[in-house]
This record gives C-alpha cells, sequence and structure tokens, in this order.
C-alpha cells in the first residue's frame, strides 16, 4: 500500500465523519482555554455551540446512504447519524443543565465538559464501530471518561467510592470483552465484523461461541441488564445528577447500538435470541420489583434504568428490522425522558438540606410552589411508565410489538406486566408531589424556598424534553420513520 | 522447532484465570488493579499468537492498544484510589461498604 | 536450547510470577512479582517474532505502568495489608466462575484447531511481526483509531489530575 494514496482515501473519509471529529476538536480546544483562562463562562457555551454544529451535521447526514469509511472500520449514513444524533442531544442537554448544577454544588471544572465531549466522541465511535478494534477502542473511550466523571463529588463521598466500584467492575469487565474479541479473532480470522458473521454463517466452533459469550458479557455489563447490573445503583446515585442522566442515557444508547451492529452482522440469528431473552425477562422483572422498595429518588430511577435496558432488550430480541428499529426509538424516547427527570431531581436538589438527601419525602408538595417542575415531572415519569398519550407508550409499542411477531408472546406477556408493575413507583413519585404536604415545617419557610431559582436555560431543557415526548406520542409517524429508514441501511451488507 | 498456538492458549487461558482469581479474592484495591492488569495482558498473548497464526496484523494493533488503555486505566484507577486514601486513609475494600445494603 | 524448551521455561516462570503476585502479602512484593510476569511475556512475545510489541511491552508495561504502581504504593504507604482474610460468598462465586471458566476455555482451544494452522512457523510469522508491517498498518488502515487512542489518553491524563488533585480551599 503506497502511503501518499493510503492518505488521500483517509482525507476523503474526513468529510464523512465530520461530526466526530468536529466534537473531538471542541473537546481538544475546551482542555487549552481552560488551561490559559481558567473556569471562562463562555467555555459551555463554546461546547454546546460544537454539539450543536454536530446535531446540524447529522440531520443532513440522516438520508445519507449506508457505507464504511476508514478501511470499513466505522459505519456511516443513516444508522450512525441517527445514533449520532441521539448522543449529541443527550450530551447538549447534559451540558445546559449541568452550567448551573455544577457551579451549585462548587464543581464547576471546565474540563468536565471536554470530559462530556471527549466521551461523546468514544460513543459515536463505538455506536457505528463496523470492526472489533473499534469497538474496544470507542467502549474504552467512553468508560475512562465515565469513571471520571462519577467520582467528580469529591467531599461527598460516596461519589468516589462509587466511581472505584464503578471503575474497579468495568475494568473487569473489560478483561472479558476483551478475552471475547480475541477468541472471536481466533475462530474466524477477521476482526471485521461482517466477515467474522459469514466465516459462522458456514461453520461455528465452541471457541466462536464462548467468543460471543464474553463479548456479550462485556457489552450487557455497559447497558446495565441483570446478572452485570450491581454498579448501576450505586453510580447513578453517588455520581452528579445531571451527569447520571448523561451516563443512564447515551452510554447505554452507544452500547446498545454497537450490540445491535455485532449481533446483527457477526452472530448468527437463531443462535442467541433465547439466551437474550432469558436476561432481558429477568432484567424487566428484578429492575422493576426493586424499583419498588426505594426511598431514594435516584436510587430508584438507577433501578427503573436497568428495567429500561430490559425493554429494550426485547426489541433486540425480536431480530427483525422493525425490532432493531424500535429498539433504536425506544432509545430516543428513553433518552428524553431520562435527562429530564434527572435534571429535575438536579433542581430540586437545591432546594434544601432534605432535598440533597434526595428522599422521597423531599419532593412532597413540590408541585404547588414549582408548577412547572411538577407538570414536567408529571409528562416524564407517565412517560417512564408508559401511559398512552406520552413517548414512551409509543417505545413500547414499538419493541413489544415486533417480539410478538417474532413468536416471543411469553416475552411481552411478562414485559406489559412489569411495566405496570412499574407504575406504581413512578406515579408514587406524583402522589408525593401533588398530592403530600410537606411534613418538614422547615422546607415550607418563605426564606429556605428563596434558594430554588429555576433558571431559565434549564426551564428550556426541560421544557424541551416535555414538549418532544407529548409530540413523539402523538404522532406514531416517526415511529414509522424510524423503522422505514433503518430497513435500507440493515439490508445493505457492505464491509 | 515450531512452537503450537494451543500451547500460547492454554497459557493465556492459566494467566488469564489467574487475574480473575486475584480480582475476585484479593482485598487490597491496588492489588486488584494489578490482577485487572493481568487479565489485560493474559489476553494479549492470545492475541498476538493468533495474529501470527493467521497472518492477520490487526491482532497485534490491538494488543497495542490494549496496552495504551492499560496505561490510562492504571492511571484513573490510581488516581481514584488516591482520592479514597486521602478521604479514608485504607486501601482495603471492605472498607467502602457506604452503599451497602 | 530448543523453542519449545524456552516457552516452557517461559511459561512456568510467568505461572510462577502470577501466583506470586496472588499470594503476596504486601502490595510492594505483589508488584515486583507482576513485573517478572510481564518480562517473561515480553519474552514469549520474542518467541513468537513480535518484536515490536515485545519491546513496547517492557517499555509501557514494566518501564510505565509498574513504575506508576510502586510510586502510589510508597506514596500511600500502605506495607503490609492482610492477604486473604474472611472467606464470604465471593469464594464460592468465583470458585463456581473459574471452573467453568476453565472448562469452557480448554474446550474451546481443544476444539479450536480446524480453523487455522496448527503451529506458529518461523517463516511466515517473521512477515508480519515486525516493526514494518505494524508501523504500516497502524499509520494507515488504524490510523483512525489510533487518533482515538490519543484522545482517549489526554482525557485519562486530565481526569487523573481532576480526581487526585487537592481541594483548594475557597
Amino acid at each position: 500500500m503506497d502511503l501518499s494514496t493510503a492518505y488521500d482515501a483517509l482525507g476523503a473519509d474526513l468529510q464523512a465523519t465530520l461530526s466526530l471529529w468536529l466534537i473531538v476538536l471542541g473537546g481538544l480546544i475546551v482542555i487549552v482555554w481552560d488551561a490559559f483562562r481558567e473556569r471562562d463562562a463562555l467555555i459551555p457555551v463554546f461546547a454546546g455551540l460544537i454539539l450543536v454544529g454536530a446535531i446540524v451535521w447529522d440531520l443532513f447526514q440522516l438520508t445519507a446512504e449506508p457505507a464504511t469509511a476508514f478501511y470499513g472500520l466505522i459505519r456511516t449514513g443513516g444508522f450512525a447519524a441517527f445514533v449520532n444524533l441521539l448522543l449529541e442531544v443527550s450530551a447538549l442537554c447534559t451540558i445546559v443543565l449541568s452550567v448551573p448544577y455544577l457551579k451549585r454544588i462548587g464543581k464547576d471544572y471546565a474540563e468536565v465538559y471536554g470530559l462530556v465531549l471527549f466521551a461523546v466522541s468514544g460513543m459515536m465511535l463505538l455506536g457505528a464501530a463496523n470492526n472489533l478494534v473499534t469497538i474496544f477502542v470507542g467502549l474504552e473511550t467512553m468508560s475512562i471518561c465515565l469513571y471520571i466523571m462519577a467520582g467528580l463529588v469529591r467531599e461527598d463521598e460516596g461519589g468516589i467510592e462509587s466511581a472505584l466500584k464503578y471503575f474497579l467492575l468495568g475494568a473487569f469487565s473489560t478483561g472479558f470483552f476483551l478475552y471475547g474479541i480475541a477468541l472471536l479473532f481466533g475462530s474466524t480470522g477477521s476482526m471485521y465484523l461482517a466477515e467474522i458473521g459469514h466465516a459462522a454463517s458456514t461453520s461455528t466452533s465452541a471457541m466462536y461461541w464462548s467468543g460471543v459469550g464474553l463479548l456479550l458479557v462485556g457489552f450487557l455489563f455497559k447497558v446495565s441488564a441483570v446478572p452485570f447490573h450491581m454498579w448501576t445503583p450505586d453510580v447513578y446515585q453517588g455520581a452528579p445528577t445531571t451527569l447520571t442522566g448523561f451516563m443512564s442515557t447515551a452510554s447505554k444508547a452507544a452500547a446498545f447500538a454497537s450490540l445491535i451492529l455485532v449481533l446483527f452482522y457477526a452472530v448468527p440469528y437463531e443462535k442467541w435470541t433465547l439466551a437474550v431473552a432469558v436476561i432481558a425477562t429477568i432484567t424487566m422483572v428484578l429492575g422493576n420489583l426493586v424499583a419498588l422498595s426505594q426511598r431514594n429518588v435516584k436510587r430508584m430511577l438507577a433501578y427503573s434504568s436497568i428495567a429500561h435496558a430490559g425493554y429494550v432488550l426485547v426489541g433486540i430480541v425480536a431480530g427483525s428490522a422493525e425490532g432493531y428499529a424500535g429498539a433504536l426509538y425506544y432509545l430516543l424516547v428513553y433518552t428524553l425522558m431520562n435527562i429530564g427527570a434527572f435534571g429535575v431531581l438536579a433542581l430540586m436538589e437545591w432546594d434544601n438540606e432534605s432535598g440533597r438527601t434526595q428522599s422521597l419525602d423531599s419532593l412532597a408538595g413540590m408541585g404547588y410552589t414549582r408548577p412547572f417542575i411538577g407538570v414536567a415531572m408529571g409528562v416524564f415519569m407517565f412517560s417512564l411508565s408508559g401511559f398512552p398519550p406520552f413517548g414512551g407508550f409509543l417505545g413500547k409499542y414499538a419493541v413489544f410489538a415486533p417480539a410478538i411477531k417474532a413468536g416471543y408472546t411469553w416475552l411481552v406477556v411478562v414485559g406489559v406486566i412489569a411495566s405496570m408493575v412499574s407504575a406504581y413507583y413512578y406515579l408514587r413519585v406524583l402522589y408525593v408531589l401533588w398530592m403530600k404536604d410537606s411534613t418538614d415545617p422547615a422546607a415550607m419557610s418563605n426564606d429556605k424556598r428563596v434558594a430554588l431559582t429555576v433558571p431559565a436555560s434549564s426551564t428550556a431543557v426541560i421544557g424541551f424534553c416535555a414538549v418532544l415526548l407529548l409530540v413523539f406520542g402523538v404522532y406514531p409517524e416517526f415511529l414509522q420513520m424510524a423503522v422505514d429508514f433503518f430497513s435500507p441501511s440493515a439490508v445493505s451488507i457492505a464491509p | 522447532m515450531e512452537i503450537p498456538v494451543d500451547w500460547y492458549l492454554a497459557l493465556s487461558a492459566i494467566l488469564f484465570l489467574l487475574g480473575v482469581i486475584g480480582v475476585l479474592f484479593r482485598r487490597n484495591v491496588i492489588i486488584i488493579l494489578m490482577s485487572i492488569e493481568l487479565m489485560l495482558n493474559a489476553v494479549n498473548i492470545s492475541l498476538v499468537a493468533l495474529s501470527q497464526a493467521t497472518g492477520d496484523v490487526s491482532g497485534q494493533i490491538l494488543v497495542f492498544f490494549v496496552m495504551s488503555v492499560a496505561a490510562a486505566e492504571a492511571a484513573v484507577g490510581l488516581a481514584i484510589v488516591i482520592a479514597i486514601f486521602r478521604n479514608k486513609l485504607s486501601v482495603d475494600v471492605n472498607d467502602f461498604n457506604l452503599f451497602k445494603h | 536450547m530448543t523453542p519449545q524448551f524456552l516457552f516452557f521455561c517461559l511459561a512456568i516462570v510467568a505461572i510462577t510470577a502470577a501466583l506470586g503476585m496472588l499470594i503476596a502479602r504486601s502490595p510492594v512484593s505483589s508488584a515486583l512479582w507482576l513485573i517478572l510476569n510481564l518480562f517473561c511475556v515480553a519474552g514469549l512475545y520474542l518467541t513468537m517474532n513480535a518484536q515490536f510489541l515485545a519491546v513496547v511491552q517492557v517499555l509501557v508495561y514494566a518501564g510505565a505502568i509498574m513504575v506508576l504502581f510502586l510510586f502510589v504504593i510508597m506514596l500511600l504507604n500502605v506495607a503490609a495489608l492482610p492477604s486473604v482474610r474472611d472467606i464470604d460468598w465471593r469464594l464460592g462465586v468465583g470458585f463456581v466462575l473459574g471452573v467453568a471458566l476453565l472448562a469452557q476455555l480448554s474446550y474451546a482451544i481443544a476444539s479450536s484447531t480446524d480453523l487455522m494452522p496448527a503451529e506458529v512457523s518461523l517463516e511466515s510469522t517473521v512477515a508480519t511481526g515486525s516493526v514494518e508491517v505494524v508501523a504500516k498498518e497502524l499509520f494507515t488502515r488504524f490510523a483512525m483509531p489510533l487518533e482515538m487512542i490519543g484522545v482517549l489518553l489526554l482525557a485519562a491524563t486530565i481526569g487523573a489530575v481532576l480526581l487526585a488533585r487537592r481541594v483548594s480551599p475557597k
């Protein structure tokens, strides 16, 4: 291979993945900027503008033909653009919500915005990866940034300890993931997903299946499916609230997108579905049941996010283009719901001392004193539990319908029962928010309440998420669009 | 003259297992981190052996990346350990039970 | 000295060193055992004709990572902590997991021979293990992940500083 032609080819591919490079460059500029002018108020604005630019670029890429870039290492086109958009929107909302929140808790390091941008670039690499090497690099870039974010609140001892737990278990699972990659590489002789799938379609060895199993362990850890979920509640509770929203949405979306690509291209369909269906079942059941007994709202949302990973897995089990599109659509809706819910929690945390503990009682009577927050939280909670006029309902429909079509009726029955159970703890939040009088007399006195001033930027983001959820819930056309655009990119298997 | 690939894979499996045992049974955070390094290192032996056997260099490229990741993980992990040590003056994982239920 | 004999020597020392790391009481001796293991693995890379990786192994692992470990151990001054203390549920889980993993891996390895050449021959490996071949692949086909590894290392550096620095009182 002549080097000059190789670099011409690489240069030509830069354009197709422009949003990735824009975000990497933005992150680098943020780091250098912060080195010269520490905690400059313009840094988050700049990071946000970079993300807006990337969003605009990826909107135009939605209709692009599916292709691969950089010697087939990364996928471009509709699927990749959709995943990228999801990640960028999540990161943008997080940055806007984080600015006042981090300032409030005294952790307004500008490096955080650089780390968010770097994490997004790793996720974009992971979500569009077409090669095991890229999957590994993307996954690790994302994970390292998340370990750091989880440990950001240091005086609060819980934060750094949950970061240690996250780090140790994450690095441990990386070992298994890597072993899986090695076994897949050894049994098929290639790192490219499509070539692995091609080799596997003729003959599969025990080494191949061990590799797939170990790879699945790594993925299921990242999406916090049940046997590998132990880290989730502690980490979500210990991390800064707005960054918890980012972790619970963007990292899951990227890992699920990559899981879909791996299962779709590299593994023959019939063999893995039952195992994933069993994992989806226990994930939905256990996540929802444990969430019932939680008194801490943040911890409850962590268990609920475990349960939601189970719903997404149901869509993946279906194994059809509709199933995968449904899983992606669910991730989109879930991102909006969870970013919004954690954004509201972050606002409440400011309010008073009992707000810091994030216990359910600290929300008592908040609906009347802060009607906007109360109404928005209502939208998110109804949507999370899957009531009809909101996006969450259509999301559940999008993952359950293809599973029924694929013959997994029992799985869908379990899913529906589990989400009925979940309604109890979601609606309990609303009950406390609107129906219950605050038991803490100090919290009701005016001088304490003054502390809560909702910044316009947070209002805008929470309002945006709530309105979008209503729009997605009322117009099913968007779901159809997701299915339509996934199908063509699914059929073209070009390594 | 030649060494079978299986020997390397077997050695790699044994070392990986020792690393897993270290993570599960040692209590000292720093030794757990070292065990994780041992696991990654064990996989690297497999990757190089398989890469040489199949004649595909990408296995060795991945080993190169794994080494970078191991360095990054060591840096972040030890930074977290130092931060905790400042808080609690201990590196025994049994003491880190703030969230245990 | 035949290559097989060399392999066995290195393998036995590597396993012994790993065991030594596991059962050593103090973190310092654990770290020294691990360094011995890493050197053996570098030697194993040489038996596979992967000279570039052997050099990088010594430089990165033994030269950088383990020095960092030793440095932190000295800094924290935790000379001797008790090794395996109370035996709880982890023993059972670990035992089952370990046996399952060993059985599965030995089965996987035993059944793998049909898909690839059984032996690493010197003639074929010289072509793929040299610095030229690795460098060419690294800077053309894998140039993009290489750039991202740079991002990862930068993020890790910044994060390590962010986490480990003393909080200045406001």
